[in-house]
């Protein structure tokens, strides 16, 4: 087999499985930390409580993260190594900061959560979780900074064959880094809120009393309802900025092969590569130009504009884009629902609406890969958008033998992994009773 | 700052990262080497809870030099992780165990799931500290490149004898800063036969830095080029090689010392592998001149200098807490002697 596509396979599988732990553990901390901040003003134990379950559940998922971050943070080197060699005077620089800047905050912090407990006052250990919170919360900004110099490259020029420095801030700050940035913190924040719902949920069905449950869902709820709504905004201009700086990927996204002016925005629709239009395409007239240029009549460059061979993957873009779009509104009519339940004071007894809560626990997970699913094929054929492709990045020396038994190993490895996690996270929900509730650990 | 005032901290910088991670994950990698001897499982939750607060900060400065070598020296990252291709799997798979095994083995209590996470444990930091070894042995002696920097050679070229005894090095190395580490912090769990285990890891460490110091001199002795023309520098190895010899004696009469012997005793190795390969970063065995040496291989003079005010803001503030939060839960003399007193019971 080809050996770049078998690393572009074992990238995104090892990226895809990381991607399931950090925006549940980012989400998680803050409302821990914001149940934390209660507990420290109020001295309500109820608060204390709260805050414990959901540090366990946090603890088991941070560490899953942890280990398969490595991964990533080594990959470049290992099956990109023409990449690195083209971009690290620019790229290694944002991974580095991410190591000293955030990587160590969070990991010395986590030690004083899950080990830590009893030999740290109570001030204190409020104050690790928000080292946590902000550690990783951070660690999430160096990461965007170097993918979104891959997707709108600035502040660098081409010497001796390879992309050179000449301005950091503007390689950090990029035209794609803060819309991205916001958009990825907002997503983990509605994944750690629809995590703690859909788990208050289960709890409420088990036992509709429970108190920590219900607080903590009226917690979750709201914060979901916030961040899915302000989602929209981000994720309106980030497609604002998509639609500047890459024009080609906004219309795979879209579907849009023709050039056209008040260009509609497709609910649905089949794309055609071959006849070079979307079949069965419904839209809402003018609305994807309003959305990109806030106006309804203006040009929207369609494929066609573009080189055939310089087209992202159609299809891939177009679905995983919109499952994406669709997945962010559903998130705020859910939400918004719940709000109706909580304000008639039927939320923690609507059992129809709890166990829809349960079993959309996997949709925020899904909407984030999906997303990045969207950002990254809608990038290639370019590895740095229009700087190199992704078939020049990749390693050469190492045999594709070699990289197929890794990705095996990889498979094997992270799907016992996964597999543990689900059936510790379900224990230790299980095992959650209101009287008896004992601390993380203690040595 | 010129260029090579940049590129010539970077060295030692990255050197320092990498030390950093031998003497802090250093510790808990030799915890973990030792771990499957522990008698009960009373003993491994106390070895556990020796390191569980501590074990991921550590394992950062890994991730960190990884980071940093390539921001600073991106032929060397390159290089170095496609040629090294399985071996650096095999570090992320041992790495991806050992994570997951601390924080997993205590949170069920059936026999069975705490022998599966304390066998991944062991495996996860036995791996890590002989491959730490092995990688060393072989950038000290060289590995072939084509003019380009990249790998002429396979897996199997890396498994040689010289890389093959610097892992065992490394892993005695290990094992007796986490035994040390014990001794401070969970003295109850060193039972005679882990003691004895130790010990001989003591007298192997001293003995193989003896033989490869001499194999070195006959077969590379291009890595004593800057020893020769600073003979000063020759008091380094000669004052580590006394620390080691120390090392035994100190185990057996004075293990509360240990600690200190054997941290001062990873600095000295690794200062000394730092000193032979200046200024190469990866030598060329089949042609010298193909080599990545601090000049050709670095990024650029702006990246070095903002990576520079970076790790000068950055470094001071993660020391500080650090050790500040090491200073707040390390055991207490007089927490140990509670535990001691509970075990006896």
């Amino acid at each position: 087999m080809d050996v770049v596509l078998l690393s572009r396979i074992q990238f995104g599988l090892t990226a895809a499985f990381h991607f399931i732990f950090p925006p549940l553990t980012i989400g998680m901390a803050w409302l821990i930390f914001f149940m934390q901040t209660k507990y420290i003003k109020t001295k309500d134990k109820l608060y204390e409580q709260m805050a414990q379950f959901w540090l366990k559940l946090f603890a088991i998922s941070f560490v899953v993260g942890v280990a398969s971050g490595i991964v990533l943070e080594f990959q470049f080197g290992t099956n990109w190594s023409q990449y690195s060699r083209f971009v690290g005077d620019i790229f290694g620089s944002p991974l580095a900061a991410e190591g000293i800047l955030a990587f160590f905050l969070e990991s010395t912090f986590i030690g004083v959560l899950i080990w830590g407990r009893k030999r740290v006052s109570e001030k204190f250990y409020w104050f690790s979780t928000l080292m946590v919170a902000l550690g990783a919360t951070m660690s999430a900004f160096w990461i965007i900074v170097a993918n979104s110099w891959m997707q709108t490259p600035t502040g660098y020029h081409i010497v001796n064959g390879r992309a050179e420095l000449i301005d950091f801030w503007q390689a950090v700050f990029n035209p794609s880094t803060i819309p991205r940035y916001f958009h990825t913190i907002t997503g983990a924040l509605i994944t750690g809120s629809f995590f703690i719902m859909g788990v208050s949920a289960y709890l409420l069905l088990r036992s509709y009393r429970s108190q920590m449950a219900q607080k903590s869902l009226k917690i979750a709820l709201v914060c979901a309802l916030i961040f899915s709504l302000t989602q929209g905004a981000w994720g309106h201009y980030h497609a604002v900025q998509v639609a500047e700086t890459q024009p080609e990927k906004l219309a795979a996204f879209e579907g849009l092969f023709e050039t056209q002016k008040g260009a509609p925005l497709l609910v649905f629709g089949i794309p055609d590569v071959e006849e070079e239009r979307t079949k069965m395409a419904i839209g809402v007239p003018k609305l994807l130009s309003f959305v990109a240029f806030l106006d309804p009549n203006a040009e929207v460059q369609g494929l066609k504009e573009f080189p055939k061979e310089e087209w992202p993957p159609i299809l891939p873009s177009f679905f995983s884009f919109h499952l994406m779009v669709a997945l962010g509104g559903y998130f705020i009519l859910i939400s918004l629902l719940g709000l109706y339940y909580l304000y008639k004071n039927k939320l923690y007894s609507k059992s129809w609406y709890l166990k829809v809560l349960l079993y959309s626990i996997p949709l925020p997970f899904i909407c984030n890969e999906v997303g990045w699913m969207a950002a990254e094929i809608g990038r290639q054929p370019w590895i740095v958008y229009k700087l190199m492709k992704t078939i020049d990045g990749a390693t050469f020396t190492v045999p594709a033998a070699q990289i197929l038994t890794s990705i095996i190993l990889f498979i094997v490895i992270y799907g016992l992994l996964f597999f543990t996690w689900f059936f510790l996270i379900r224990k230790k929900i299980n095992e959650y009773n209101e009287i008896s509730i004992g601390e993380v650990q203690e040595g | 700052m010129s260029l090579e005032f940049l590129q010539i901290s970077w060295f030692f910088l990255i050197g320092i990262l990498f030390t950093g991670y031998a003497l802090l994950d250093g510790f808990d990698l030799g915890v973990g080497n030792l771990f499957l001897l522990a008698k009960n499982p009373k003993d491994k939750m106390a070895m556990l809870e020796s390191i569980g607060p501590f074990w991921d900060s550590n394992q950062v400065w890994l991730i960190t030099g990884g980071g940093a070598l390539f921001a600073a020296f991106p032929e060397v990252y390159a290089t170095t992780f496609s040629g090294f291709y399985l071996a650096f799997m095999l570090l992320l798979f041992a790495l991806i165990l050992r994570a997951v095994s601390i924080e997993f083995y205590w949170q069920i209590k059936t026999p069975t799931w705490q022998k599966v996470w304390s066998t991944n444990f062991f495996i996860g930091s036995i791996i890590p500290s002989f491959l730490y070894g092995v990688a060393m042995g072989n950038i000290l002696q060289g590995i072939p490149l084509d003019a380009n920097f990249n790998y002429l050679g396979g897996f199997f070229n890396l498994l040689n004898p010289y890389a093959l005894i610097m892992g065992v090095f490394t892993v005695c190395m290990f094992t007796i800063h986490g035994a040390a580490y014990l001794f401070l912090q969970a003295p109850k769990v060193l039972h005679k036969k882990m003691l004895d285990l130790v010990k001989i890891s003591g007298s192997l460490y001293t003995l193989l830095f003896i033989i490869l110091t001499v194999w070195s001199y006959v077969k590379y002795p291009r890595l004593f080029n800057n020893f020769q023309a600073n003979p000063l520098l020759f008091f380094i190895p000669v004052l580590v090689l006394a620390l080691m010899i120390y090392v035994p004696y100190v185990l057996t009469k004075k293990p509360q010392q240990s600690f200190v012997i054997t941290s001062l005793s990873i600095l000295g190795s690794l200062l000394i592998v730092g000193l032979s390969l200046f200024p190469y970063l990866v030598p060329a065995s089949n042609n010298l001149l193909n080599s990545i040496t601090l000049y050709n291989g670095s990024s650029s003079q702006l990246t070095l200098l903002v990576m520079l005010i970076l790790a000068i803001i950055g470094m001071p503030l993660v020391l500080f807490y650090t050790s500040y939060v090491y200073r707040k839960l390390l055991k207490k003399d007089e927490r140990i002697k509670k535990q001691s007193a509970n075990l006896s019971i």
